[in-house]
């Protein structure tokens, strides 16, 4: 648990920006709080629910988690969301429209962007949804920040009728900084007013909103302009300065501690008189923003041309002092300071795998035997892994929910060539909950061929572990209703006899199901139902070991992709006129091992047997 | 205090305790009233991964991270990761390293070999490298999980506070929690000081 929780006003603590915000989200008396787990914004809901006297939840998806949020700023309570930038992208929908209609609890949103692609598909900017919906961005560079401005956002937000962004990133949700903390706000929950027509939004009532909405967007730079959150942050050295904002500003602070930097929390509205008047100060301005040049083509569409910025700064990824250092350099026509004085090396890599005993092995395993068989459509999770050694048994993965429509794509666009191959579609539990049932459904109604693997290991694994609408517990641990999946399939229209649940541990039954169903034309789901290893729901069992003069050398085991398993000793027989002949033989560390037994069913010679049992044979 | 911020980046594989014991080493720093920032990228690191977290401390600490050739100490519990952040380190800086060797599976399927001694070319450039079995004795002491405490005693005498304070740090958190492994605690840290001290002076004596 967070150090925050129980901490007492004006204690100073090491917190995350997400631990942060979570305590700011609290003291300003939040009432609902709503997400869905996304990397790196997951840790702001599970701390924020640590908290007494609010709601917490876990939606099925960001959009829901939004419109929960709404529901509860309509009814004049404080509310907050919270989700990974590509979350806004499922959410959009109802954003879109509420930044229109206002707020009468202070709503704010905080964007989390995965700056540097640790654990996402994109790098998407999600400053543009604050131009995008006319809603002021509010940007911290760190812990502190984070904690002061979700408290002002909140301020903002019922200040001038709006939702606003908190557009946070990697490293601000996962950096810890000292933050000193505060008091509870108590608040009182106006209550939902039914007199209040404003939430309808029909074309007519919308069409009179919007002369507001850009009323407010005007008064919303003018507060940008004078604002605290953007201060200059004055230096000696007036050769180059920096309009910077976000951790960009601590990565320029500590390149260039003698600039002159002008460094913007409140970033949308940008504000431009004051961004001129710094412009003015400085031989030459440098914007450095992470990752899109936003600011900078504003302030030269302002009349700011004489500005440097994605011209000799990367458009990708962060902009660290090593980055930075050279750049400016470059721009003051210096010669760079000597950098690293060791070369880089690269031992080897060492990619993230699959757990010792993930059920999902299994699946690929099989998928990995039918690999000429099957087109393989994945989705977003820990199963996206499947793409690597040693299965390469997955071919697509572009957004959470996507793996259906894309196979059902397939299944339309056939060549002569593929039309005989069959089309697998493959998705988690959370996954498909959040947004992989209508692209069943569409399978369904549009009479598409393709089996689906619905890997159900009862949690959010990629993400750490978090409860869904088919874990049977809520986001606090508790009973929760539990979503039947097989049922589910059958609601939406998928023939019963062509749903099955299968344990992924059992290879031979999972590969003549999957074999089974691939040859039949019609929509069908094959439910995996072992839990994840690092779940609650998992038991372990007695470990394996291999018996060292049963080995034959086959790497039959090696090819589960257990990393448990590894090679002891290869033996290479060299052939006149044919490939070699390689043989590895293997061993098992127990310690790793959970017993799940996927190994043993690959094994030939059966020379994998329950750790200690050997002697007794 | 003077102005010098400084830099440990402390790096292993996934479920090692490379987040743990960067957290001791800020919390420490933050009791002897250093401004701290504390910065990991896990993302995926769950899953067998790469981890590593940049422990920062000073006056008044800016960016969060480590800028490449600045590290004061690279502090690795695993062999080759020591190696692959060799370029961090600042001229003069001290790689320590426990010797533990763990192969993903992309090496033992053979697709990658694990070098034989991947701290070589370290050497070869002059790093200062203090490497030992910090495994060993954690295992001597009959719990692997004390590696951590290991590692963070073999670092305790390049710090800018006595090693005392560190140690007190450890112990104070299990003396809260788990007061049977304070004394186990106490002797990992011990002999993890020695093992450096150790390295540090066959290293001497090989140099005269």
């Amino acid at each position: 648990m967070s150090v925050a929780v129980q901490a007492k006003a004006a204690s100073r603590l090491l917190l995350s920006g997400n631990e942060a915000i979570a305590r700011g989200v609290w003291e300003a008396g939040v009432k609902v709080a709503a997400a869905y787990p996304g990397t790196p914004s997951t840790e702001m809901l599970e701390n924020i629910a640590l908290y007494p006297d609010l709601y917490a939840e876990w939606s099925v998806n960001e959009k829901v988690s939004l419109e929960v949020a709404i529901g509860a700023s309509m009814s004049g309570a404080r509310a907050f969301c919270a989700m990974k930038h590509v979350g806004m992208n499922v959410a959009s929908d109802a954003f879109m429209t509420q930044t229109l209609a206002g707020v009468v609890g202070g709503l704010v949103v905080a964007v989390a962007d995965d700056v540097g692609l640790s654990s996402s598909q994109n790098e998407q900017d999600t400053r543009f949804w604050g131009r995008f919906a006319h809603v002021p961005v509010l940007e911290p560079a760190d812990s502190q920040e984070a904690y002061d401005m979700v408290k002002v956002a909140f301020d903002l937000s019922e200040q001038y009728n709006t939702p606003v962004i908190l557009r946070l990133t990697t490293r601000v949700c996962h950096v810890k900084a000292m933050v000193t903390v505060g008091e509870k706000d108590e608040r009182a929950v106006s209550g939902f007013d039914i007199t209040q027509k404003r939430w309808v939004m029909t074309p007519a009532n919308a069409k009179g909103m919007l002369p507001k909405q850009i009323a407010r967007e005007g008064e919303l730079r003018k507060a940008a302009e004078v604002s605290p959150f953007n201060l200059v942050d004055d230096g000696s050295d007036k050769r180059v300065g920096f309009v910077t904002s976000g951790p960009a500003f601590m990565h320029v602070r500590e390149s260039f501690p003698d600039a002159p930097v002008l460094k913007l929390g409140f970033s949308y509205p940008a504000p431009i008189e004051a961004i001129k008047a710094f412009r003015a100060t400085v031989d030459k301005l440098v914007v450095v923003e992470e990752t899109e040049p936003l600011l900078e083509n504003e302030l030269k569409a302002a009349g700011l041309q004489d500005i440097f910025g994605k011209d000799i700064l990367p458009r990708l990824g962060e902009l660290t002092p090593n980055v930075l250092i050279p750049a400016i350099y470059k721009l003051r026509g210096e010669e760079p300071p000597a950098t690293s004085t060791y070369p880089k090396y690269e031992p080897f890599p060492r990619p993230p795998t699959m757990c010792p005993a993930c059920p999902h092995m299994g699946v690929y395993y099989t998928l990995s035997r039918l690999r000429k068989r099957v087109q393989i459509s994945g989705d977003i999770g820990c199963y996206t892994l499947g793409a690597g050694h040693p299965w390469n048994a997955l071919d697509t993965t572009i957004s959470m929910g996507a793996s259906m429509g894309i196979a059902l794509g397939m299944d339309k666009a056939r060549s002569e060539q593929t039309k005989d191959k069959a089309i697998v579609s493959v998705i988690g539990d959370s996954t498909f909950l959040h947004m992989g049932m209508q692209g069943l459904l569409d399978i369904v109604y549009n009479r598409g061929n393709i089996t689906t693997l619905l890997l159900d290991n009862r949690t959010t694994g990629m993400t750490g572990g978090q409860h869904h609408a088919g874990t049977g517990k809520d986001l606090n641990g508790q009973e929760a209703p539990r979503v039947d999946f097989a049922t589910l399939c059958a609601a939406l229209g998928v023939n019963p006899e062509r749903i099955h649940k299968v344990d992924p541990y059992k290879l031979p039954v999972l590969f003549k199901l999957i074999r089974q169903e691939i040859e039949i034309n019609e929509p069908s789901v094959i439910i995996t139902d072992r839990p994840c290893v690092l779940s609650e729901f998992y038991g372990k069992l007695t470990p394996y070991e291999v018996v060292d003069d049963k080995c034959t050398g086959c790497g039959n085991c090696i090819n589960v992709g257990c990393p448990a398993i590894s090679v002891s000793r290869t033996e290479v027989t060299k052939r006149d006129g044919a490939p070699d002949i390689v043989k590895k033989y293997t061993t098992i560390d127990t310690a790793m091992c959970t017993g799940c037994h996927m190994c043993v069913e690959s094994c030939g010679p059966k020379a994998i047997l329950p750790f200690n049992q050997q002697a007794g044979e | 205090m003077s102005d010098i911020i400084n830099n440990i980046l402390v790096c292993g594989t996934g479920g090692q305790g490379v987040m743990t014991a960067a957290e001791i080493l800020a919390q420490t720093a933050i009791a002897k009233g250093f401004d701290v920032k504390k910065s990991e990228v896990a993302g995926m690191a769950q899953r067998g991964g790469v981890v590593t977290s940049h422990v920062r401390f000073g006056k008044k600490v800016w960016s969060p991270v480590i800028t490449p050739g600045t590290a004061d100490i690279l502090v690795a519990f695993e062999l080759a990761e020591g190696s692959r952040w060799a370029d961090m380190l600042r001229p003069g800086g001290i790689a320590m390293v426990n010797t533990i060797r763990l192969t993903p599976p992309v090496v033992s399927a053979g697709l990658f070999k694990y070098p034989e001694d991947p701290l070589a070319s370290m050497r070869a450039a002059g790093v200062t490298v203090y490497d030992f079995d910090a495994g060993a004795i954690a295992r001597d002491l009959g719990d692997l999980r004390l590696i951590n405490t290991v590692m963070l005693g073999a670092i305790a005498d390049y710090l800018p506070f006595p090693a005392e304070d560190l140690e007190e740090q450890i112990l104070g958190r299990f003396r809260a929690r788990k007061p049977a492994m304070v004394e186990l605690n106490h002797q990992a840290f011990d002999l993890g000081r020695a093992a450096a001290r150790e390295r540090a002076a066959t290293k001497l004596a090989a140099n005269q």
